[in-house]
């Protein structure tokens, strides 16, 4: 989980394009055709699907109120929740990497937890959680605070969600950040906001976008978890995958198919901006 | 020791003392918030009957056949997506050849989409009103609100499980091994069960197990394909939103409970994997 759309470190001891070991016929054919099969073939049938209905009647659909609103939804809590994941991501993985404290180890084996945690089982979990007869819900509620059923329970589950992208990348190149450069920068007169801004934020900056674009991607798409807490009302609390399954239950499947390939070029965005910020990086840093 | 408690793990610089403990504070107060507070409350909701009532929720015969669903379709999809995912790191890993990048995109899409989609794209294909529906509906059989469906979302949304995590170990170990046990004249099979299996095996066994988890855990792309049919086409993830729908609290959580521990089970082995994988290194590097 932790690995979704990061690109795979090309670490090779050699890079030679002449091996003498077997098997890379049969490999690639097995793997091209489960690929294929199961998901280039469904993936573009949906597309082709969506092409369908034509420019005109796919515009007409997606400025509907209700699908508008669903896309504002969808993305505007996802980009919020990315945003106070980043905050919070890089103030944990900064405690976890830099500190010794006592449960550390035990703090970072938990941050993988929304990976596992199936989505459904989060969803019911942090909906009773917040809702007024729950602990948290319980306390918030004299403040006349409703998150449950409300929005904001949509951005707490997104949050859930989100919390170990930005922690998990961010974790290594902190690891790796070598600890003299800052010396050298304190006894060159340098103070706490000057190493922080030229000495870690520079290589950090890369690692910390690309988390934030996973959680972010990770929320646009996000389902179990969101149901159970967001009200689920049309145009107010209703997100855009929710929006795909009931226009699927209605038997629309062109329209479904439609606002999926919409999704699924977004992710593909995400993942175009993700290898970016890798190359930026990697052009800066010469790594 | 307790002076050195809330020390830097090197040397300290710029930060003091007290912004050290503000910080480490403000984050464990964050992961307990986050992660520790609903652990516990998802127990506590489980437990809220007792021992009897936990018991009796998952022995309820719509339940009991969820779990029963739940272990038939990662019997299918999990050792399938296993011999995918060995395939397909053998030749990204070790093989360079032109759309090796495209290929490692492809295979993690099915990670990067909105769960739903997962179950859409079949409905596409096998639903009532999709492509094959009709011919298939004609010789009776049902993919789609049955058990294939359910295990063909739940093949594609675990496709990348394996895959990703032996393809970074096996480009990190390279080729040379293999080569050598090559040389020395055994055959392709002989050298991929005594060499690189061994070499792979922990981060073989985790990738296993995150899909295995993936696979018991899916909701959003079995909730489409599966028409909700009690007692057929439920997972356990389905009935534990079944049951919080019908207000039986105790016998949701209950089950959200055995999905929940499953969950800490493949993190405990996680971090078994990662401090057998740094032994190895320290070894070898020593």
């Amino acid at each position: 989980m932790s690995m979704s759309l990061a690109a795979v470190p090309t670490a090779r001891r050699r890079s030679t394009h002449y091996t003498a070991l077997p098997g890379f016929g049969p490999t690639l054919g097995v793997t091209l055709l489960v690929l294929t099969v199961l998901v280039v073939v469904p993936l573009g049938g949906m597309v082709l699907k969506a092409a369908g209905l034509g420019l005109g009647q796919a515009w007409h659909l997606l400025t509907v109120p209700r699908i508008a609103a669903a896309f504002r939804l969808s993305f505007g809590l996802a980009l919020a929740a990315a945003a106070v994941n980043g905050v919070a991501g890089l103030l944990i993985a900064w405690v976890l990497v830099r500190y010794s404290f006592p449960g550390r180890r035990f703090l970072d084996a938990l941050v993988d937890l929304p990976f596992a945690l199936p989505t459904a089982v989060a969803g019911i979990t942090l909906a009773a959680l917040y809702a007024n007869n729950g602990w948290i819900g319980g306390l918030l509620q004299p403040y006349g605070i409703a998150v449950s059923y409300t929005r904001l329970g949509i951005f707490v589950a997104l949050l859930f969600v989100g919390l170990p992208y930005v922690i998990r990348t961010v974790q290594p190149v902190l690891a790796d950040l070598e600890r003299e450069t800052e010396e050298v920068a304190l006894t060159l007169g340098a103070g706490f906001f000057p190493i922080w801004t030229r000495v870690i934020a520079p290589p950090l900056i890369p690692a910390l976008l690309t988390g934030m674009a996973l959680a972010f991607a990770r929320g646009v798409g996000e389902y179990g978890s969101v149901i159970f807490i967001a009200g689920n009302v049309p145009g107010i609390s209703e997100i855009l995958p929710l929006v795909i399954v009931v226009r699927l239950e209605e038997y629309d499947y062109a329209g479904a198919a439609l606002l999926a390939s919409v999704m699924l070029a977004a992710s593909f965005a995400i993942l175009l901006l993700i290898n970016l910020i890798s190359m930026w990086s990697r052009r800066r840093h010469g790594a | 020791m307790a002076r050195d408690l809330f020390m830097s793990e090197r040397r300290a610089i710029g930060e003091s003392p007290i912004l050290r403990v503000l910080l480490i504070l403000a984050a464990a107060a964050f992961l307990f918030l986050g992660l520790i507070l609903p652990l516990a409350f998802l127990a506590a909701q489980a437990f809220a009957a007792g021992w009897s009532g936990y018991f009796g929720s998952l022995t309820a015969p719509d339940t009991a056949s969820s779990i029963r669903l739940t272990l038939l379709i990662a019997a299918f999809v999990v050792p399938a997506n296993t011999l995918f995912g060995l395939a397909a790191s053998w030749c990204i890993a070790k093989f360079r050849f032109p759309g090796r990048a495209a290929l490692l995109t492809v295979i993690d899409l099915p990670i990067s989409v909105s769960p739903v989609i997962a179950g859409l794209v079949f409905v596409l294909i096998f639903g009532a009103q999709g492509w094959l529906g009709p011919v298939l509906t004609s010789h009776g059989i049902r993919v789609i609100f049955a058990v294939p469906g359910l295990v063909l979302a739940t093949a594609f949304v675990t496709v990348p499980f394996v895959a990703r995590q032996l393809i970074p170990l096996m480009e990190q170990q390279g080729s040379d091994e293999e080569e050598c046990a090559l040389v020395l004249g055994a055959t392709g099979l002989q050298t991929f069960w005594r060499v690189t299996l061994p070499n792979i095996r922990w981060g073989l066994l985790y990738g296993v197990l995150l899909c295995n988890a993936r696979a018991m855990g899916e909701f959003g792309a079995v909730s489409v394909v599966s028409g909700h049919i009690r007692g057929a086409t439920m997972t356990m993830p389905l009935q534990v939103e079944a049951l919080y729908q019908d207000y039986n609290s105790v016998a949701a959580f209950a089950v959200a409970s055995l999905l929940a521990l499953l969950a800490v089970m493949t993190l405990v082995v996680k971090r078994l994997v990662e401090w057998h994988h740094r032994r190895e290194t320290a070894i070898q590097s020593a």
